[in-house]
């Protein structure tokens, strides 16, 4: 009885940590202290925590691969629902902000400008992973294909990598770290992938981790 | 909703408190209603280009003072982007890429001693110490839009004189069909130029035309005091009609040459910077719009115009030219 309550605190502390960011970034707009561009830096927050989140949900398998630790696997679908919701308020902000809802305007940026091109698709891909989220939905799909439709993540993590990058003026280094934690992220995957399955291991990998 | 601010403005701020207040309530109000912003922001603007500009705190002891200067001799009927926003939000990447390094970083530049070397194409070559130019031209106040490639823009009250003026006391030579010029290269003082971010150092252009052009200027101040070293201490370029990373900072020399000048931006990345790089709602960069800009302090973004709104003053030196193609 004690250890769902303890797991349920662990979650809701996690889940509150994430919120921070965002309660911080909304404090200081409304107090006009975000600098003289406030809409362009809080733009860039807002799609710097998305990547943040959405590196720390993929980091949780490659920690188990490592270390044999297995408990941030519970956190995968949390943290991956907190970059989902960065990635709303990235989006809204552009919208109902920056572009003031000017759709003409916005309909010419996603299909003209190749950065707004891909992160829109990442954010587009994040949807059916949000939705699809819940246990039941688990159940709905059957875990494979669940699993396969999931992938995406993989898709939408390189999208935003890119996102990030094409935005840059000159100045790579940060989309250049952020790329190389996904691509170290990756790595262990595919390592794992490759490394021959014994019995044991296979069962333990393929339990689906989301389940509470 | 009303909200406010608690009475610790400091006092030196007192002149941009009713912007500065007013400005916030946009903000606040931002979650509320986009229309109702439009509105306010509209008016924002006309209220403050009517009443007192948000001057600068007074300068510190000992900074460089500037000789008299004719104020307002060239003015646009638009409110004044605020003093801690001309000097807090710079692009100049010798001082790092943010926003805010410029601001932070700038205080290692030596600006005395200073001297800019005009050579190349001219009968009177002349290397001339930086209060020596204070004295020789003539200062005025020249308030000027500026627009950033990046979309966003700031109208801000330049101190400095017309680069023509001087160009021409030196003789330029029949030969002389571009002006080159070429950023102090410092990286003891320039923690950026450590970087590879861009080839050091900056370096700039104009055709001959343009540096002529009375609208273009070296300036010296802003806001009636010299030049922050975050805005190109002690002597930088300002051509208000094409996008800022024209107006080249902190200028060692000025070279009159035959032919056109590599420019910074441009080696960088040829096909999203030209050497022209005027102002123009109708080619976008590559990766952005170009359509509208954010003015500094204004919630909606307004539309950009063409040349930056100097269209009438400029846009004949282009005429005939294929300004997509020469962008």
């Amino acid at each position: 009885m004690a250890r769902p309550f303890r797991e349920r605190a662990a979650k809701a502390a996690i889940g509150a940590l994430a919120l921070v960011p965002a309660a911080r970034l909304g404090w200081l707009f409304y107090r006009d202290a975000l600098g003289a561009n406030p809409i362009a830096e809080a733009l860039n927050q807002l799609g710097l925590w998305t990547l943040i989140l959405l590196l720390a949900s993929l980091a949780c398998t490659p920690i188990k691969v490592l270390t044999g630790w297995n408990y941030p696997l519970r956190l995968r679908r949390l943290l991956g629902l907190e970059a989902f919701f960065y990635a709303c308020l990235h989006f809204s902000m552009y919208i109902a902000v920056d572009q003031g809802f000017d759709f003409g305007e916005i309909w010419k940026d996603i299909v003209k400008r190749k950065f707004m091109t891909v992160g829109f698709a990442a954010f587009v891909l994040l949807i059916p992973l949000a939705v699809t989220s819940t246990n039941k939905m688990v159940k709905r799909l059957g875990f494979p294909r669940w699993k396969r439709l999931h992938r995406l993540v993989y898709v939408a993590a390189v999208l935003a990598i890119v996102h990030f990058t094409w935005r840059v003026k000159s100045d790579l280094r940060q989309p250049l770290a952020y790329g190389l934690v996904l691509l170290v992220l990756m790595l262990v995957r595919v390592f794992d992938w490759l490394r021959p399955r014994r019995a044991a291991r296979g069962g333990a990998r393929s339990a689906p981790s989301s389940s509470p | 909703m009303l909200i406010r601010r608690p009475s610790d403005v400091r006092s030196s701020e007192i002149t941009s408190r009713g912007l500065y207040l007013r400005r916030r309530d946009f903000l606040a109000g931002g979650a509320a209603t986009a229309a109702g912003l439009a509105v306010e922001l509209g008016g924002c603007k006309t209220q403050a280009g009517t009443s007192t500009s948000p001057a600068p705190p007074p300068a510190p002891a000992g900074a460089i003072a500037l000789p008299p200067y004719k104020a307002n001799a060239v003015t646009v009927d638009e409110a004044k982007t605020p003093f801690k926003d001309v000097s807090g939000y710079n692009n100049f990447y010798e001082f790092g890429t943010d926003k805010s390094d410029p601001a932070q970083n700038a205080h290692t530049l030596r600006t005395r001693p200073w001297t800019v070397a005009f050579e190349g194409e001219i009968a009177k070559p002349r290397t001339i110490d930086i209060d020596t130019l204070l004295k020789e031209n003539p200062l005025e106040e020249r308030v000027y839009r500026l627009r950033c490639v990046e979309a966003w823009s700031m109208v801000i009250p330049w101190i400095g004189f017309p680069l023509g003026a001087l160009l021409k006391r030196l003789e330029p030579t029949s030969r002389a069909k571009y002006v080159a010029m070429t950023t102090l290269m410092a990286p003891e003082q320039m923690p950026g130029q450590r970087l590879p971010v861009l080839e050091w150092p900056y370096v700039e252009g104009l055709r001959m035309d343009e540096a002529m052009h009375p609208l273009t200027i070296l300036a010296v101040g802003l806001y009636g005091q010299a030049l922050p070293n975050q805005n190109g201490a002690p002597v930088r370029l300002v051509v208000p009609w094409k996008y800022g990373f024209k107006s080249i900072k902190s200028i060692v020399k000025v070279r009159l040459v035959e032919k056109q000048p590599p420019t910074a931006w441009n080696r960088y990345a040829p096909n999203e910077y030209g050497f022209y790089s005027n102002v123009n709602p109708d080619v976008d960069h590559p990766r952005w719009s170009q359509s509208k800009e954010r003015r500094i302090g204004e919630l909606s973004r307004r539309k950009t115009l063409p040349f930056n709104g100097y269209g009438a003053e400029v846009a004949s030196l282009y005429a005939g030219m294929d300004l997509a193609k020469n962008f």
